[in-house]
């Protein structure tokens, strides 16, 4: 298992699909990020863990430049989405967003039905040519977030009357049918049933081969399980950063090691 | 070391801090109760003495008779010319009543010869005359005809059989006298004078001080009416568009706080001032016409702006910021965001916003006072959009107007005025509840 995952991260390792240089992010006078350094490769699962309050998702919301809705929040430093500047002054959010989806850590579906939570990315980007393709594009996403059979018989009904873990799958599908490049899941798992959760990994495992996944998890077996790479935060900073099955298995810090073995977090 | 027992307590029986937190509960509904009941009490005192003043105004005594109308006292060329026609006052006119009236009186076989011939002729309504003038230059081919004319009665007998003036009151009362009165009853029980609804206190214009009788509201419905239009137009974009560019896409920084603190005193200024601005901008500035519903209209949405956009920004401020990361995170722009999905949402609480401030506007009495909206109006306003220029009257205003009046059949004009008015704000509200029970959704 752990020499099969090598020789893949070997193969995905080829191509950066993201590089943060030197990101510092404060809250008003609150340093929250201090000076991360990372490489998330294209078509690879990049885990991030670390106790709560480290940071994760603050470095998460960078990627997509979410951070910019939050009042008083400063980014410094540079991230690039394929060797291009994503903070430079010309980069129009919107588009950046369009390629770089993402899933909250809260399911916050929109108060519509649940075909339209689906289907108003692929609508509002125009990327399905009239109804038919639109319905495509809607049953694609769902079966790939694992909910079509439950919610197939049910479109036009609202999204919120969902369970808390379909609703979570539901914001998955809707991220998903827009067709980001890279896709941002910040515990995506967390209000998930065993099952539910083991279709999301699979799902997770299945987006791999066509684009990079950034996910952030408070369970250790699930980074292991899912990822290839492993980012360790603790108190905003970057700790360590590595080959997943090394990061588990051989932690070079000893501050990664105390968390992954339960002491701190 | 055993850790303390403590006694073990039955659930059965209420303990003295349990029984202490009960009665507070009990004595804070009882507050409850009795807040709500005064507030009842005090709407019931409310709409009783309204009602109770005023509904009468809705019913009105009329003469009811033939006439035959003269040719020759009312066209005396005999060219059936509407100019030439147009020369005979109501003078003319009104002898022609005078005459039918007594006619009327023979033909039913009731003496009137204790009273002299102008105490009868009293007994109509000094409007009468002009009204049967419009009705035949209107129609000049009913000259020489007998037609069924149904006139109001003087305000003195309309009271009289409303319960407000009686033989004892009319014996001090230097308009009317018992003799009259007594007539009056003969009139009406041989079907010459009959009470029915007075559909002419809706849609007439004000009538003077002399002839309360033929007061309408037609002329201050149709003010409002046109007033409330204009604010509709005026308030509803602007404010919802200042409240979304506040409360989404303005930087926050000084200025926007600056707008914010002023935007809520402006909520609180009297509303007299806003008057005194519209005058001194609309009217003398600006050379509007006085009196008219556009300046009434302007001076209005003024005072409902901030009144509209305070509850507007509270309900876009209201909408989940987790809705806003999610069309953010599909890619959605700002302007995506806001229309798709913040606004929707807070559209019931904006809808509630600005109905209550459009009802708070129909009320408005103060600012139009001030730009002249209290003159005399007996003409009716043009159909938008030129009518919008010409003098009308407001509904509050007719009210205030009237209460300002001697005569007491004013006073019963001004309670049903109320009615009117609280018939339109219960429509207005009722507007409001069925919006928004059709736009709530719920996340
Ligand atoms: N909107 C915000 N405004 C101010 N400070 C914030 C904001 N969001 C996060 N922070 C601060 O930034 C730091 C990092 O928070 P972040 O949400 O990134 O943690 P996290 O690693 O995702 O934690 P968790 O695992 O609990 O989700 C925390 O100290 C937090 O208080
Ligand atoms: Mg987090």
């Amino acid at each position: 298992m752990n020499t099969m995952q090598k020789v893949e991260n070997a193969l995905a390792d080829s191509e950066i699909k993201i590089g943060a240089r030197g990101v510092q992010v404060y809250y008003g006078t609150n340093h929250a990020l201090k000076d991360v350094d990372v490489d998330i490769a294209d078509k690879t699962v990049t885990a991030f863990i670390g106790p709560s309050g480290c940071g994760k998702s603050t470095f998460l919301r960078c990627l997509n430049r979410m951070n910019d809705t939050i009042v008083g929040c400063r980014v410094e430093g540079q991230i690039t989405l394929d060797g291009e500047d994503i903070y430079a002054p010309t980069v129009d959010p919107v588009q950046l967003r369009a390629r770089v989806g993402m899933v909250f850590q809260k399911p916050n579906p929109f108060p519509k039905s649940i075909f339209e939570n689906v289907a108003y990315g692929p609508r509002i980007h125009g990327l399905a040519r009239g109804r038919a393709e639109l319905d495509e594009i809607v049953e694609k996403s769902l079966r790939r977030a694992a909910l079509w059979d439950e919610v197939k018989d049910r479109l036009t009904a609202p999204g919120t009357g969902l369970s808390g873990g379909q609703q979570q799958r539901l914001c998955i599908a809707r991220a998903i049918a827009t067709a980001p490049e890279v896709l941002l899941m910040d515990e995506p798992a967390s209000a998930l049933d065993p099952i539910a959760t083991a279709q999301i990994e699979e799902l997770i495992d299945e987006l791999r081969s066509a684009f990079s996944v950034v996910i952030v998890t408070h369970s250790m077996q699930q980074a292991a399980r899912v990822s290839q790479k492993t980012a360790f935060f603790h108190l905003g900073s970057l700790v360590e950063f590595g080959e997943t099955g090394q990061i588990f298995t051989n932690p070079q810090d000893p501050r990664t090691e105390s968390y992954i073995t339960g002491r701190i977090g | 070391m055993t850790p303390v027992q403590s006694p073990r307590r039955s659930l059965l029986t209420v303990d003295a801090r349990t029984r202490r937190r009960n009665a507070a509960e009990t004595r804070f509904r009882a507050y409850g109760i009795i807040a709500v009941s005064l507030a009842m009490l005090a709407l019931a005192v409310l709409l009783y003495s309204v009602f109770s003043n005023g509904i009468s105004a809705f019913r009105q005594t009329f003469i009811v008779m033939d006439i035959t109308l003269d040719s020759a006292a009312l066209d005396p060329t005999g060219q059936r010319d509407p100019a030439a026609m147009a020369k005979v006052t109501t003078i003319g006119y009104g002898k022609q009543i005078e005459a039918a009236l007594v006619h009327a009186l023979e033909a039913k076989g009731i003496s009137s010869a204790e009273i002299s011939a102008k105490d009868v002729s009293a007994l109509i309504s000094k409007e009468s005359p002009a009204q049967l003038r419009n009705i035949v230059l209107a129609n000049p081919a009913l000259l020489g005809s007998t037609i069924h004319f149904r006139g109001y009665a003087n305000a003195r007998i309309d009271g009289y059989f409303k319960g407000r003036v009686s033989m004892e009151s009319a014996v001090r009362d230097s308009n009317i006298s018992p003799a009259q009165l007594q007539l009056a009853d003969k009139m009406r029980a041989t079907g010459l004078m009959e009470v029915g609804f007075n559909w002419g206190f809706l849609t007439g214009p004000d009538a003077s001080e002399l002839r309360p009788e033929a007061a309408g509201l037609g002329v201050a419905i149709l003010g409002s009416l046109y007033m409330m239009l204009i604010v509709l137009v005026l308030a509803l974009p602007i404010g919802v568009a200042a409240s979304i560019y506040l409360e989404e896409f303005a930087p926050q920084n000084r200025w926007t706080d600056l707008i914010e603190v002023n935007i809520a005193n402006l909520a609180a200024v009297p509303s007299i001032v806003f008057g005194i601005l519209g005058l001194a901008l609309f009217i003398n500035f600006a050379g509007l016409p006085q009196s008219a519903p556009v300046v009434g209209a302007l001076v209005l949405t003024l005072i409902t702006l901030p009144r509209i956009i305070i509850p507007a920004r509270a309900s876009l401020k209201s909408v989940p910021p987790s809705i806003r990361d999610a069309a953010l995170a599909v890619g959605a722009s700002k302007m995506q965001t806001v229309l798709h999905h913040v606004l929707p949402l807070a559209m019931p609480g904006i809808l509630t916003g600005l109905i209550i401030g459009l009802a708070q506007a129909l009320g408005e009495t103060a600012p139009l006072l001030l730009i002249g909206m209290v003159a005399f109006v007996r003409d009716f306003p043009a159909a938008p959009p030129e009518g919008f220029f010409d003098p009308a009257s407001a509904l509050p205003v007719q009210v205030y107007n009237w209460t300002q009046r001697a005569d007491p059949a004013f006073a019963e004009r001004a309670s049903g005025a109320i009615i009117v008015l609280l018939v339109f704000l219960l429509v207005i509200n009722s507007v409001a509840i069925v919006l928004r029970r059709r736009f709530e959704r719920r996340w």
